[in-house]
C-alpha cells in the first residue's frame, strides 16, 4: 500500500484513503462548444499513459475530500511530489532529470 | 517413551512432557517442543506423503518452511481441517491428529502411483499435449477427471469457525528473520531507542544456530545466546518481538505483511484467541536477515523417504534429539554436510560413508570426520538411491564413470550448497545480481529503504555476519532518525566454516539420461523435464518455469530454483546471468484466506444500509431486495400471495386509492451558496436560473461525453439553496462528479455541497387519495392545487416535525414525497400509514414502483440507459436547455456519432399476445427469417406485467425507434419468436390527467 502526502492535510496517509482521478493538467475549455471535434477528442479521450513520470489527479476521498495533483513514477509507483489543485505544473520535479 | 530414534542426552527438548498424537490413525508419542516432523522421525516414520504428479512415496526433505514433501492435513474437528500443513513447521500438541494426503487407498499402497510407471505420459507440459483428442472427451472425461486428481490436499467443506485478527503497526526498523544476523541487527537498532520490530517464522529464535553446534557467541552456545539476546530485546519498551510470524509479502514503501500463527500450536486454543493475526507493518527501514536455504543433490531417485538435507538431519539431532537413521550415508559437494556427519557420529549413529563430489577438498571438518573414522570418498557421486518406501542403499561411482559400489544405508544426508533467500528482497522490487565467483544470486540494486544482512546477502561466516548485521541495524536506526548510541557488539567465539557447493544435475542425471532426478519435489519436476522444456522451444526461464511448473505453487522455488536455472542454462548453452532468475512472488509461504479476510466476513463483509422505516417494513413481512448496499422493501405479500399477486394488488391499489412507498434511499445533495444556480446550470442540462423558489424540476446530468449519467427531481428552496435528488445507486458518484467540477473546473463559484442522503427519510404518498392522507397531519402548508401545484416544494411541519414536502410523482398519480429528519422517519410513516388505512391505501415496494413508473414511460437511469444513451436517445430533448451555452456534456452531445441517424432510441413495445411478458435484455430484430447470427437492432430494457393496463408492457432501445411507430418487430427466444409492435413509451393515462386527479 502506498503512502500519499495530501497537500491540504499536509500529512502522509495510506492509499486506502485516496482515489485516483485520472491525468492532471487537462483543462476544460471555457468555450467548450467552440471546440473542434479533434480538439474535443484530445481533451476528452486522449491520455499520455507514459512509462515514467506522470502528472495525475487524486482525491483524498476519506479525508479532507479535496482533489489535488501528484507527480508519480509509473515504473516504481513512487510519489515524487503532490501539490494543490490549480497550482501550475511544476517546472522542476525533485530527483528527475529534465 | 517418545520414540525409538530419540537419543538420550541429545537435543534441547525436556523429556518430561509427553504429547500423544496420531498420523493416519496410528497413535504415537512425542515431546512438547517437537514439530510433527521431529516427532514422527523419533518414531522412525519417514514415509509421510505421496508426490503431486507421480504419487511417489515421499519423506521429509527439510526441517523448516522450505519443506516441499511432508504436507499433511491437520484435523481438529469436522470444520477445522487444514490441508497442506508442512509437518516440519507444525508444532506438536497433545491430541494432534494428522492425515497424509494425495494417496488412495493408503500411504503405503497408492493406486495413483501408476502415474509413476506411466510417467512418459506425464512429462513436462503434459497437460498441453496429452488430453487434446478427441475434442468431446475434454468436457466429459479429461476435465472432470483431471480436476478430481489435481491439486494438493482437500479443501475444507465447512465454514471456517475460527476467527482471525489484524493489527497495523509502524516502526523505525523492521528486522525480518531472527537468526544471528537478525538478532544482531535488532540489538544495534534497539540500543538507539528506535522503535524496532523483530519477527521470525519459528517458535524460537536462532535460525541456523538451532543446528550449528560449532557456534559460540559472548561465551555461550550460539542458540543459548540467541535466547538470551531475544529475552533482553523483549524487555525493552521500544521493541516488539514476534515469533511464529512469517513475513509473506513485501509491498510498496516498506509495507510488509506478516502472519502470526497465534494458536495452531495449542492443544485447546480457547475461543478468545484468534487463530492467526495479520500484521501490516509500515517501517521506515527494513533489515532483511532471511538466511539461506540448503540445496539438495540432483541424482536418480533422490526423493526416496530417508533422503534429506544435511542441515535438516542436524536440526533433528541437535535441537530435537532425534536420529534420522541408524546407518546414514552422506552425499555432498560442500563442507556443511561434514558437520552433520560429525554430529551424528558423535551421537552414536553409524555413518556408512561420505561421498564428496569434490576432488581433494581440505579443511578442519574433513580432518575431524576422518579422525572420527568416517569413510570419505572424494571425486565420487551417488548415482542412484535404492529402496522405495524408504531408502535402502546408495550406489556410488567415480564421478567420471567406472565401477559401481552399493552401500546399504537407511538415510542419505545431502548438501549441494546454500541458496541465499532473496525472496523478500526480490518482492521489494530489488534486482538480484549474480556473483560469478560464489555462483550465487545476491541482492544487487535496491528499490526500497531496506538492507540485506548475513546469509541472505551472501555473507559467509558468523563473525562477518554479526559485524555486517550489527552495523546495518545501527545505520537503519540512524537513517530512521534515531540518535547514535554506544552499544556492545556481540562477540563471536567460534563459528563453522562455509564453502560453496555445486548447481544443477549431479553425475548420472546429466543430459541424455532418463532417470528421475528431482529438481522440484513439490511439483514433481525432474532434470530431464527442464531439458525437455528447452528442447521443445522454451527459451526464457519464465517459460521454462511455466511449462514444467518448476518453482511454482507453495514452494516458490526455495530448494529448486537454482538447480532448475542452471540445468536450463546448460541446455541453452548460455551463462547463468543471461538466463536470469524468475520473479519471486508473494506469499513466501502459503497464507490462509482467513488471515487476509480477518473480521470482514458474514455481516461485516460489506456494510448493510437500512432506512429508518426498515423495522416497520420488516414487521409487515416485506420481502427485501439488495440495491447497492441498501436493503429495500421489494413487495409486501399478504397471506397466500406470491410476488405477482402482491405486485398486481399494490399497483392497482395505488391507482385506485393510494400507496405509501419508502423512498429514503434516494440520493440527496444540498447545493447551497450565492452561485448555486450557476453551478446547477453547469452540472445539469436544464435551465435553473429562472426556476422560482418553491418549484421543482426534473434534472438530467450528463458526463462530459454527452451521455446520461444521472437524473432526479430538484427542488429550489431559496434563491441560493437547491435540494437535489439522485438515483439510489448513483448518489456517491454524483457527489464525486459535482465535487470534482466544483473544486477543479469551476472553483470560482461560491457553492457548498453537502450529502444529505441519510439525513432525510422520504415517504412517497401516491394516488388519488394521497392529499387526503397527508393533509390532516400537515401544519403550515397550504395543500390546495393552486398553492401547491404539481412539481413544487414547501417547508412546514408534519406530525409536529419539520418537513420538506414535495408535490411530485413517480407513478403518474397525484403524489407527494414527504421528507422528514431521519430520526422521525418511522414515526411519521406510522402516522401516515394510520391515515392511509382509513382510505384503503397500501404499502408498496420497489417492484410495484418499477411497474407504475414503466406504465408512465418514466425511465430509470442504469436500467433503461446504459452509459451510451443521450437525452435525445431517451426522448428527453425537452429537458435540455436550448438557449444554454455551457453545461457538462454540451460539447460531447454534439459529437458526430451522437447526432447521426440510426441511433438506438427508447420506445415502447407491445407484444401482439398481451399475455406474453418479454424478457429484459432480450434482443430485437426486424426480420426473424434471416440467417443466424441475425442483425440485432435493439434490446428490451424494462418489461412487466401491468395489471392496470391488463397487458404486458415493455421499454426498449431500438435503432431509429421513433420512426418505427406501429411497426412489427420480432424478439427471437429459445422457445420461439415473439411478435411485438413499436409504441410510444406511455402506456397509461397518456394525457397525464391523473397528476391532478
Amino acid at each position: 500500500m502506498l503512502l500519499i502526502r495530501c497537500p491540504y492535510c499536509e500529512e502522509e496517509r495510506p492509499e486506502l484513503e485516496f482515489r485516483n482521478a485520472g491525468e492532471a493538467h487537462i483543462a476544460r475549455s471555457a468555450n467548450i462548444t467552440g471546440e473542434s471535434d479533434d480538439d474535443f477528442e484530445k481533451f476528452f479521450f486522449i491520455r499520455s499513459n507514459p512509462k515514467g513520470i506522470i502528472y495525475e489527479r487524486w482525491r483524498h476521498m476519506h479525508g479532507c475530500a479535496r482533489f489535488f495533483n501528484a507527480v508519480r513514477d509509473t515504473v516504481t509507483d513512487k510519489f515524487i511530489m503532490t501539490y494543490k489543485a490549480g497550482e501550475p505544473k511544476p517546472a522542476k520535479v525533485p530527483g528527475v532529470a529534465k | 517413551m517418545s520414540g525409538a530414534f530419540r537419543i538420550p542426552g541429545a537435543g534441547r527438548l525436556k523429556q518430561a512432557k509427553t504429547a500423544r498424537f496420531s498420523f493416519d490413525g496410528q497413535s504415537y508419542a512425542g515431546i512438547e517442543g517437537d514439530t510433527l516432523a521431529s516427532a514422527l522421525l523419533a518414531n522412525g516414520v519417514h514415509l509421510v506423503g505421496r508426490s503431486f504428479k507421480y504419487h511417489r512415496p515421499r519423506g521429509f526433505l527439510s526441517a523448516g518452511a522450505e519443506e516441499p514433501n511432508a504436507l499433511v492435513e491437520i484435523r481438529r474437528d469436522a470444520a477445522r481441517k487444514t490441508p497442506n500443513v508442512r509437518a516440519t513447521v507444525q508444532e506438536l500438541y497433545d491430541g494432534l491428529a494428522a492425515q497424509s494426503q494425495n494417496r488412495w487407498p493408503s500411504l503405503a499402497f497408492d493406486v495413483g502411483a501408476v502415474n509413476d510407471i506411466a510417467s512418459p505420459l506425464f512429462s513436462a507440459g503434459f497437460y498441453y499435449k496429452t488430453f487434446m483428442w478427441p475434442k468431446a472427451a475434454w468436457k466429459n472425461l479429461y476435465e472432470p477427471k483431471i480436476r478430481a486428481a489435481a491439486g494438493l490436499g482437500v479443501a475444507p467443506d465447512q465454514p471456517d469457525p475460527d476467527h482471525y485478527s489484524a493489527r497495523y503497526a509502524h516502526c523505525d526498523v523492521l528486522v525480518l528473520g531472527g537468526g544471528a544476523a537478525g538478532i544482531a541487527a535488532a540489538l544495534a537498532a534497539a540500543e538507539t531507542g528506535a522503535r524496532v520490530i523483530l519477527a521470525d517464522e519459528q517458535a524460537e529464535f536462532g535460525g541456523s544456530l538451532r543446528f550449528e553446534s560449532g557456534a559460540g557467541i559472548d561465551g555461550q552456545d550460539g542458540f543459548a545466546w540467541a535466547q538470551a539476546a531475544v529475552a533482553s530485546l523483549k524487555a525493552m519498551d521500544n521493541v516488539r518481538v514476534l515469533s511464529r510470524s512469517t513475513a509473506f509479502g513485501y509491498y510498496a514503501q516498506n509495507f510488509v505483511g506478516l502472519v502470526e500463527r497465534v494458536s495452531d500450536h495449542l492443544q485447546n486454543p480457547g475461543r478468545d484467541l484468534p487463530r492467526e493475526r495479520l500484521w501490516q507493518v509500515r517501517a521506515r527501514r527494513v533489515v532483511l536477515a532471511t538466511g539461506a536455504i540448503e540445496r539438495h543433490m540432483v541424482f536418480a531417485d533422490n526423493d526416496r523417504p530417508g533422503i534429506m538435507l544435511a542441515s535438516a538431519a542436524r536440526t533433528f539431532l541437535n535441537h530435537y534429539g532425534v536420529a534420522v537413521g541408524r546407518n546414514v550415508g552422506v552425499y555432498t559437494a560442500n563442507d556443511s554436510a561434514y558437520a552433520a556427519a560429525i554430529d551424528l557420529k558423535k551421537a552414536g549413529v553409524n555413518v556408512a560413508a561420505i561421498v564428496d563430489l569434490r576432488d581433494n577438498p581440505t579443511g578442519p571438518v574433513i580432518d575431524e570426520a576422518r579422525a572420527l573414522g568416517i569413510e570419505i570418498n572424494f571425486g565420487r557421486a551417488v548415482i542412484r538411491a535404492g529402496g522405495k518406501l524408504r531408502v535402502s542403499s546408495m550406489t556410488v561411482q567415480p564421478k567420471n564413470g567406472g565401477g559401481e559400489r552399493i552401500i546399504p544405508v537407511d538415510a542419505i544426508l545431502m548438501s549441494a550448497g546454500w541458496t541465499p533467500s532473496v525472496h523478500l528482497f526480490s518482492q521489494s522490487r530489488g534486482k538480484v545480481a549474480f556473483n560469478d565467483e560464489t555462483k550465487r544470486f545476491v541482492p544487487g540494486a535496491y528499490a526500497q529503504d531496506c538492507v540485506s544482512v548475513g546469509a541472505c546477502n551472501g555473507t559467509d561466516g558468523l563473525s562477518a555476519t554479526i559485524d555486517e548485521a550489527y552495523a546495518a541495524g545501527a545505520k537503519a536506526a540512524k537513517d530512521a532518525g534515531a540518535k547514535v548510541a554506544k552499544g556492545t557488539k556481540p562477540k563471536v567465539d567460534a563459528s563453522e566454516s562455509w564453502s560453496r557447493g555445486m548447481l544443477g544435475a549431479a553425475p548420472g542425471a546429466g543430459p541424455n539420461t532418463t532417470v528421475k532426478a528431482f529438481v522440484d519435489f513439490q511439483n514433481d519436476v525432474t532434470a530431464k523435464d527442464i531439458r525437455q522444456a528447452v528442447h521443445e522451444g522454451m527459451r526464457s526461464i519464465e517459460h521454462v518455469k511455466r511449462f514444467t511448473t518448476n518453482g511454482m505453487a507453495t514452494d516458490q522455488g526455495k530448494t529448486s530454483n537454482m538447480h532448475g536455472l542452471v540445468i536450463a542454462a546448460e541446455t541453452l548453452g548460455k551463462p547463468i546471468p543471461q538466463v536470469g532468475l524468475t520473479t519471486f512472488r508473494a506469499p513466501y509461504t502459503p497464507v490462509t484466506f482467513g488471515s487476509i479476510v480477518g473480521h470482514a466476513r458474514g455481516p461485516l463483509f460489506d456494510p448493510t444500509r437500512k432506512t429508518a422505516i426498515h423495522p416497520w417494513a420488516e414487521a409487515q413481512g416485506a420481502v427485501f431486495e439488495d440495491v447497492g448496499q441498501w436493503k429495500r422493501a421489494w413487495y409486501f405479500p399478504k397471506a397466500g400471495e406470491d410476488i405477482h399477486a402482491a405486485v398486481d394488488r399494490e399497483c392497482v391499489t395505488v391507482r385506485k386509492t393510494a400507496g405509501l412507498f419508502d423512498a429514503s434511499t434516494l440520493g440527496k445533495i444540498e447545493v447551497v451558496g450565492p452561485d448555486a444556480a450557476k453551478f446547477m446550470e453547469l452540472l445539469y442540462t436544464n435551465p435553473w436560473e429562472k426556476l422560482e423558489p418553491g418549484r421543482c424540476r426534473y434534472g438530467i446530468m450528463l458526463r462530459e461525453d454527452g451521455f446520461i449519467y444521472d437524473d432526479g427531481v430538484v427542488g429550489r428552496l431559496a434563491p441560493d439553496r437547491f435540494h437535489v435528488t439522485t438515483t439510489t445507486g448513483g448518489a456517491p458518484r454524483v457527489m464525486n462528479h459535482m465535487e470534482d467540477y466544483l473544486q477543479t473546473e469551476f472553483p470560482h463559484l461560491n457553492v457548498w455541497l453537502t450529502s444529505t442522503t441519510e439525513q432525510w427519510a422520504v415517504i412517497a404518498v401516491q394516488g388519488p387519495k394521497s392529499r387526503d392522507i397527508i393533509a390532516p397531519l400537515v401544519a403550515g402548508i397550504d395543500m390546495s392545487d393552486e398553492a401547491l401545484p404539481h412539481m413544487s416544494v414547501r417547508e412546514g411541519r408534519i406530525c409536529g416535525v419539520p418537513t420538506r414536502l414535495f408535490r411530485m410523482s413517480f407513478s403518474g398519480e397525484r403524489g407527494f414525497e414527504v421528507n422528514v429528519p431521519a430520526d422521525y422517519g418511522q414515526a411519521v410513516w406510522e402516522a401516515l400509514w394510520a391515515e392511509g388505512q382509513k382510505h384503503g391505501a397500501t404499502a408498496y415496494g420497489t417492484e410495484a414502483m418499477h411497474v407504475l413508473r414503466a406504465e408512465k414511460g418514466y425511465i430509470i437511469v442504469g436500467q433503461d440507459t446504459d452509459g451510451t444513451v443521450t437525452p435525445n436517445d431517451a426522448g428527453l430533448d425537452w429537458a435540455v436547455g436550448k438557449r444554454k451555452t455551457d453545461f457538462v456534456g454540451i460539447r460531447g452531445m454534439a459529437r458526430p456519432d451522437l447526432v447521426a441517424k440510426g441511433r438506438k432510441q427508447l420506445v415502447g413495445l407491445k407484444t401482439k399476445d398481451p399475455k406474453v411478458v418479454l424478457e429484459e435484455g432480450a434482443q430485437v430484430v426486424a426480420d426473424p427469417k434471416q440467417a443466424v447470427p441475425m442483425t440485432m437492432i435493439g434490446h428490451v430494457t424494462s418489461s412487466y406485467w401491468s395489471e392496470n393496463c391488463g397487458r404486458s408492457i415493455a421499454l426498449a432501445l431500438v435503432a431509429d425507434g421513433r420512426d418505427r411507430m406501429g411497426e412489427t418487430l420480432y424478439v427471437p427466444m429459445p422457445n420461439g419468436t415473439i411478435e411485438v409492435e413499436v409504441s410510444g413509451m406511455v402506456f397509461f393515462d397518456e394525457k397525464g390527467e391523473r397528476l391532478n386527479g
